[in-house]
């Protein structure tokens, strides 16, 4: 499979204002991001992730290094609006992406903007929010929407515009359990069922254990990169940056320590407790 | 009270006013008003409120809610009635006191100032109520297209103004954020000279304008990720259409405006 995303030693450094230093962000950062994935990037506050996803449409561009997108250098400002229209972005503010008031009107921005006839943008709004599940609410006012509704709405009008890529930044850090869940399993089928390459920026262990891949970030490098099994029996490693392993793989975590042989591969609380249940009675403790 | 901050209130519907073209009805609105301020004679007047009830009646608003929308507007009618009738002379002295002279001429005069005032209040809150406020801004962009080849920037001053309608809401609902916030921490809004009040206003002011800043600067980047790049090369999913109705429309405005010509020639 072809790479849809290719960070090549990535360097960034934030401008400094009048006499203060620039910050560096990243000094050599390397990705690649295959066509159809379905990848997390986890990592601390400060560790350059928004950063990263900003470098990954153009809103940013590299000091050093490139990023290629579907192949186009996202530096050739002639090409900007094809890079743009391939990848989406979704961030974590849903009121501060939401341009019109209606919600129609809105997930029609996009295509509006790449000058798509108007029947054409007509289908693909319906589609758009069908595939979102949100079609009922297509006359209502955003504002009176719950964030994770919001939250499905901006996702929307990111794939009216057909992508290949939808990148979003902490889409669920505003949100509540019943929103987060709406939002994860939204993009979720959007990548099983569409193709779409889904990368998910985000704070929750448990989101990113639904991804194919997940890559740890910290410091402006790639710290564990692999499936979520093999990055979250790493328990030590996302300890010393400050992260914290899903609730599954902490528990046996902590049962090894104290003397137990259970495997840190276990995302699913159900086949965790089956795991412990079973070397529990193989060692006779119960 | 927060709450009450309406601007241009629409009242969903689907009477044949409610579908008429945003554009129509812009146009016959100024036909009307132009046509207001040519009216002299009680008769014409009646004939522009004969007009208006019946653009009410068809599009189903209650009168009740055009009233309601008249209120807070009593003090400036009120007032445009006493300035003309104490500064209006002309005809049968009414009254003589001091140095207010009261004449027939005045009364008449400020009695028809004040009706012209309401009906034309009425007539443009006809408009808003009738009309979603993204119809409205889509039918100004398109009326004002030809300013275009004298650069006035006609579709960016209608995104902006559908981005400050769309945020109204949002700002509203974070002013009250604010306020809860500073009331918490001991604030107090209520009690005090009026000096006080507006002095109680700044720590509100201050941090909504600051977010509302880093909000336009999120939706900056958020447009700019959806390929917004101006109104060039951009194009509608809903586009205007001008229909029978419409063609109704213009045919009752201009038959309207030659009505009050023609009594205006006769002198009425």
């Amino acid at each position: 499979m072809s790479d849809i995303i290719s960070v090549e030693h990535l360097a960034y450094s934030y401008p400094g204002v009048e006499d203060t230093p620039g910050v560096a962000v990243f000094q050599d950062m390397n990705l690649r991001i295959e066509q159809g994935s379905f990848v997390a990037i986890l990592g601390t506050n400060g560790c350059g992730k928004s950063t990263l996803a900003k470098h990954f449409n153009s809103i940013l561009l590299p000091t050093g290094g490139k990023v290629y997108v579907c192949g186009i250098d996202t530096a050739n400002l002639d090409r900007i609006m094809t890079v743009r229209r391939n990848v989406g972005m979704v961030f974590q503010n849903p009121d501060n992406q939401i341009v019109a008031n209606v919600v129609e009107e809105d997930v029609a921005f996009g295509p509006e903007n790449l000058g798509v006839a108007s029947p054409e943008i007509r289908n693909r709004v319906d589609r758009a929010l069908k595939q979102v599940d949100m079609y009922e609410y297509r006359k209502h006012a955003p504002h009176l929407l719950s964030g994770g509704q919001k939250q499905r709405i901006a996702i929307a009008g990111v794939i009216a515009m057909e992508p290949k890529c939808i990148v979003l930044d902490e889409p669920t850090a505003m949100l509540d359990p019943r929103g987060r869940r709406e939002v994860i399993e939204t993009v979720s089928r959007l990548n099983r069922e569409k193709g779409i390459t889904v990368v998910l920026i985000t704070h929750h262990m448990d989101e990113a254990a639904k991804a194919q891949r997940v890559v740890v970030m910290n410091r402006g490098v790639v710290a564990a990169d692999g499936t979520p099994q093999e990055v979250f029996s790493q328990v030590e490693l996302l300890h010393s940056i400050g992260l914290a392993a899903p609730d599954t793989v902490e528990l046996c975590w902590a049962l090894n320590r104290e003397g137990f042989d259970l495997p840190l591969t276990e995302l699913d609380p159900e086949a965790c407790a089956r795991a412990i249940y079973e070397t529990f009675t193989k060692e006779g403790r119960i | 009270m927060l709450k009450d901050i309406t601007l241009g209130q629409y009242f969903p519907g689907n009477s044949p006013i409610h579908r008429l073209d945003p554009r129509t009805k812009l146009i016959v609105l100024v036909v009307y008003v132009v046509a207001l301020f040519l009216a002299e004679s009680i008769v014409s007047y009646l004939l522009m409120l004969a007009f208006l009830l019946t653009v009410i009646h068809i599009s189903t608003i209650p009168y009740k809610s055009i009233v309601r929308g008249l209120k807070p507007l009593v003090m400036i009618v009120a007032f445009t009635g006493i300035m003309n009738i104490f500064f209006y002379n002309s005809g049968k002295v009414l009254v003589k006191f001091w140095v207010i002279t009261v004449t027939w001429g005045g009364v008449a005069k400020a009695i028809q100032m004040m009706s012209r005032i309401l009906l034309l209040i009425s007539g443009t809150f006809l408009l808003t109520y009738t009309t979603s406020p993204i119809a409205l801004t889509d039918g100004l962009e398109s009326l004002m297209k030809p300013l275009k080849k004298v650069r006035v920037p006609v579709h960016e001053l209608a995104m902006m103004m559908s981005i400050a309608l769309r945020f109204i809401p949002t700002l509203i609902e974070e002013t009250g954020k604010i306020m809860s916030a500073q009331k918490a921490r001991g604030a107090d809004f209520e009690s005090g000279s009026l000096m006080d009040k507006a002095k109680a206003l700044i720590p509100i002011l201050v941090p909504l304008f600051i977010s509302a800043f880093r909000r336009a600067d999120e939706l900056a980047t958020a447009m700019e990720c959806r390929c917004y790049q101006g109104g060039e090369g951009r194009t509608k999913m809903k586009l205007l259409h001008y229909r029978r109705s419409d063609f109704t429309a213009f045919g009752v405005g201009a038959a309207l405006m030659a009505a009050i010509c023609i009594l205006g020639q006769f002198g009425l």
